[in-house]
């Protein structure tokens, strides 16, 4: 029974059990990847779990020519951690953690969806002071996630000294954040109805010294060292390209989609938590050297952002500035109890849209069901079109632009 | 007899010639490998703590005075590290092809004059000889990666051999021009030629031809030495580590060795034959009293020139593989073979190089432009430098 | 469009498969029959109109408790070139439940209805690929359905250490190594 029929899972197997031997499963049996049917020249390269550029446990099979490679196929699950069953078993603001060990190289991003997401379902509006102190948090998260996108991008392509530069400032916004909630990494920050914990005193100025840094020496010593750089330009900007349709279609978002031309952006399309106060601009990609959606437009992407969102911090510093401190958790329901209903929401999280569809069931302060839509999972949806044709080292670079994390995808 | 012999016979009267012979060539050639094989070390040491400047951290610090003794803690370490044999390992050769490839580094020192009498061998087709014995390490990279058994290895290593087969041609062809030059494909004979202070080197003959040679014999040299950016045998991230993904402990130190011995031997190379040698750039620096400056000065440009490559791989991402081999091929080998004629042309009609043009104007320029650079670069930090400061306030 | 008119032009076309709409919801949807759903989702795509070239997410929902009980397949689809939004959903009953892919119309669905099928069981009739994505290929069952009971044993190996367990080890039984046996596919076999 090859795996390609769509049949439902057999019986558990009565006595020893091996891994390998439950007929039909294999994906090693699926049509056109099966010992006897690739060309004599062809060879099945496996660029397994582990492996120094995948952004994680993601195992790739390559149907390979040589160097070219004829096929590509992901195979993901690896760090599957059943975040949608753990969701239906905490209540709603137990979920929080969880959703910050999902996209971990983001975390801010991912809770703030999840708790816009309950509030629009309750019809919970937080004050602007909560606002404008989740907007810097999200964009400085942004800023950070994009230096670990970057960074890698040019690491994986053999540029090792951009990301260590990179990660310098990446440090900055870690402390940053460590001093705002103790946390450098998962957080549990966005609460649902308010944030964890307030702006300390000295929070502003530090930002506002961070944001100096960056904006006059990194951001430009990036632009100059990595995406300058002619060697990085030959290996990504003939790459990967993506019609914005076929980007459409396979659910491209953020970057990525901006990196193919298309002006949207969630934060300008569909404001919300203040977004819409703001003065940035959508950075898309130019196709200065190559077809338009390569995978140097969609970094291009990535490096201009960076420096939009150091803008728009330094507005919501100057707009938290002069609002009074206000509680933080004032809207904070003691028993997060929503209603009979459901919702889908979507943010603009560094990787894309970022989309929780949660149902309520009105009984219980447990959520009936928690679906993420991850920008990374349907981004990886489009790999094993567009890796027809390329080499070996474009995998890399294609990988890179896409710029998966896999606890994202995985969940 | 070389001078080690006659100091030999000297010492040993009455021994039978062969004898004299055979121990004039033995010592000064195990003196020479034990010298250079502890070179890694200090190599290691360098790239580590340059990268680690580079990318705005400090490196080791912490093993030995200011980080000394680390890379020996490395080859320690590896030296202790259990040596895997993967199971369907072709066991001959997976065990003789780091050999291999440490011999085709080390086989060059024998003919790299470190002074006017102190070379283990006076080959008069020493140039041929770097040559010929610097290809052993692809043979040696091509039986690793196909005794591994194991696909990332074979890639790279069939990356590998490709690469420095076609890069080879572009690196003997500027080599060729310098030859015709001289006249002589010994290596004491080139550095001979080059008498007469900083003027008189090769790199500025014939200005600014040579120095088009010399950038190509460096660039096909880099590639030779598998170092970034045609880094793509070894390639981190993509193959693992290509070629040595199954070598590990000693044996995986042995490649290690051999990528830092190419690097010094290729750099020795270009600055026997580009920089002067053992010559100094002021005839009067050439002694210190009784004692030569010989292999100081030549140590001098070669280490000035495994920084350099050490800076360039810190610096840029690394090539695809066919673009490896646009640059191998449709770039620099019309560049060298051009080279190459118009300079075997020249010499025919001025032995000399341009006489004056090169004498007053090609080092004033040449210096001129590294000085600028050098300028560029202190300015570099102290902007940087000054900013932090106003940033911080 | 809002969606009552996206609602009325999906009725003109498929008029008696829509068996609900729901314009008071936070979200409006609209519940399709499932053996429509291709032929929806192709002209939802196609018509220049509703121009419904992006499907945000595609979510199953169980709902065991429901009279009758069922299983969801949601359908958020959104238009870039309107800016519109809407919500599609099929009813399945929660044994053997079947519908048409969507695979062609949005090749991100690809992805997605791997997922439902993984997690669900529901099978979509058509998938070019449908194997497990996130469970190991071997997992027996379908965890997120609301009935389902963590197995105690995978692969012969103890899944949960219980009490009884505990005391079968003191009593001097082996606990925790199962009859089972690795064999990797790609061992040489002399």
């Amino acid at each position: 029974m090859s795996s390609s029929h769509a049949g439902p899972a057999p019986e558990a197997p009565k006595g020893p059990v091996s891994n390998y031997n439950v007929p039909g499963l294999r994906s090693e049996e699926a049509p056109g990847w099966r010992a006897d049917q690739i060309d004599v020249d062809e060879m099945i390269l496996n660029m397994g779990p582990q492996h120094p550029s995948t952004q994680g446990v993601l195992r790739i099979e390559l149907r390979t020519d040589g160097e070219v490679v004829r096929a590509a196929r992901p195979h993901i699950g690896y760090l599957h951690r059943c975040f949608e069953k753990h969701s239906e078993n905490v209540d709603y603001p137990g979920v929080v953690p969880y959703t910050d060990r999902m996209d971990y190289v983001a975390s801010m991003g991912n809770s703030l969806g999840y708790a816009l997401a309950v509030e629009k379902l309750m019809g919970i509006e937080v004050s602007p002071y909560v606002q404008a102190i989740r907007v810097v948090m999200a964009e400085l998260q942004r800023i950070a996630s994009h230096t670990i996108a970057v960074g890698t991008y040019g690491m994986d392509i053999g540029a090792f000294t951009p990301f260590l530069h990179l990660l310098r400032d990446r440090e900055k916004i870690l402390d940053l954040f460590e001093w705002t909630c103790g946390a450098r990494l998962l957080y549990n920050y966005n609460w649902v109805g308010g944030v964890s914990h307030d702006l300390p005193e000295g929070f502003i100025r530090a930002a506002r010294q961070f944001l100096r840094e960056f904006e006059a020496i990194t951001h430009p010593e990036l632009m100059d060292l990595l995406i300058g750089n002619k060697i990085f330009i030959k290996r990504t900007a003939e790459v990967g390209i993506v019609a914005p349709e076929l980007g459409i279609a396979y659910d491209l978002t953020g970057p990525n989609l901006r990196g193919s031309g298309l002006t949207f952006d969630l934060r300008k399309d569909e404001p919300y938590c203040g977004y819409q106060n703001y003065d940035f601009k959508v950075c898309v990609g130019e196709g200065q050297f190559g077809p338009l959606g390569s995978c140097f437009d969609r970094n291009w992407a990535r490096a201009l952002e960076m420096a939009e969102s150091a803008r728009i911090v330094s507005q919501a510093l100057d707009a938290l500035e002069k609002m009074e401190r206000a509680d933080v958790h004032e809207k904070v329901p003691k028993r997060v109890k929503p209603s009979k209903g459901e919702v889908y929401f979507r943010s603009e999280a560094p990787r894309g849209q970022l989309g929780y569809y949660i149902v309520a069931d009105g009984t219980g302060v447990n959520p009936y069901r928690v679906k993420v839509k991850s920008p990374c999972f349907t981004a990886m949806s489009i790999f094993h079109v567009l890796a027809r044709g390329l080499y070996i080292a474009d995998i890399i670079a294609l990988i890179g632009s896409l710029d998966v994390v896999l606890g994202e995808i995985d969940r | 007899m070389t001078a080690i012999g006659q100091l030999l016979h000297g010492l040993l009267p009455g021994q039978p010639d062969w004898l004299v012979v055979a121990l004039a060539g033995l010592i000064p050639a195990v003196l020479l490998v034990t010298f250079m094989a502890l070179g890694p070390l200090l190599y290691v040491y360098a790239e580590t703590k340059i990268a680690g400047f580079m990318q705005d951290r400090i490196g080791p610090k912490r093993v030995g005075p200011h980080g000394l003794l680390q890379t020996l803690a490395d080859a320690v370490k590896l030296l202790f590290k259990e040596a895997i044999f993967p199971k369907s390992a072709d066991k001959l050769l997976f065990v003789f092809a780091p050999c291999l490839v440490v011999l085709g580094a080390f086989l060059s020192f024998v003919v790299i004059p470190f002074g006017s009498r102190a070379q283990t061998a006076d080959l008069n087709v020493g140039v041929f000889y770097v040559v010929a014995v610097s290809s052993l390490s692809t043979v040696g990279l091509i039986m690793a990666g196909w005794a591994s058994n194991n696909k990332y290895a074979l890639f790279g290593a069939m990356r590998s051999a490709a690469q420095i087969v076609s890069y080879e041609i572009p690196a003997v062809m500027s080599l060729l021009a310098v030859v015709t030059i001289v006249g002589s494909l010994s290596l004491q004979d080139i550095v001979a030629f080059q008498k007469g202070g900083l003027p008189h080197w090769l790199l500025f003959r014939y200005f600014p031809l040579n120095v088009i040679g010399f950038l190509v014999f460096f660039t096909a040299s880099l590639a030779e030495c598998n170092r970034a950016p045609f880094d793509i045998p070894e390639a981190e991230s993509e193959l693992v580590a290509g070629f040595h993904t199954e070598y590990s402990g000693f044996f995986f130190a042995m490649f290690f060795m051999a990528e830092y011995t190419e690097m010094i031997v290729v750099s020795a190379v270009a600055s026997v034959l580009f920089l002067g040698g053992w010559l100094a750039p002021l005839p009067a620096l050439q002694q210190l009293g009784p004692i030569g400056l010989g292999p100081v000065w030549l140590l001098a440009k070669a280490w000035f020139l495994v920084f350099v490559q050490m800076w360039l791989r810190w610096t840029l991402p690394r090539l695809r593989v066919d673009q490896l081999m646009h640059v191998a091929w449709k770039v620099l080998l019309p560049i060298a073979m051009t080279l190459a004629v118009v300079i075997g042309g020249l010499v025919l009609w001025l032995p000399h190089g341009f006489g004056l043009w090169d004498r007053i104007w090609g080092w004033p320029l040449t210096l001129g432009i590294f000085a600028y650079l050098a300028y560029g670069i202190v300015r570099a930090v102290q902007w940087s430098r000054h900013r932090i400061q106003e940033l911080a306030a | 469009m809002d969606a009552k008119s996206i609602h009325e032009r999906l009725a003109q076309r498929f008029g008696d498969k829509i068996t609900a709409f729901q314009p008071e919801a936070l979200q409006p949807f609209a519940v399709i029959a499932a053996d429509a759903i291709a032929d929806a989702a192709a002209f939802a795509k196609s018509d220049p109109e509703l121009a419904f070239d992006n499907l945000m997410c595609l979510s199953a929902v169980d709902h065991p408790k429901e009279t009758p009980p069922r299983l969801e397949v949601v359908y958020h689809l959104y238009s870039y070139r309107h800016r519109h939004s809407f919500v599609l959903k099929v009813h399945l009953p929660r044994e053997d439940a079947h519908l048409p892919t969507v695979e062609e119309t949005w090749g991100v669905a690809n992805w997605h209805e791997r997922e439902a099928f993984d997690l669900f069981g529901i099978v979509f009739d058509g998938h070019s690929d449908l194997r497990r994505i996130l469970l190991p290929d071997d997992w027996v069952g379908h965890p997120l359905r609301k009935d389902w009971q963590d197995p105690d044993f995978y692969n012969g190996m103890h899944v949960k250490p219980t009490p009884q367990m505990v005391d079968r080890f003191l009593a001097g039984e082996k606990i925790g190594v199962g009859p089972f046996d690795f064999t990797p596919p790609n061992r040489h076999v002399e």
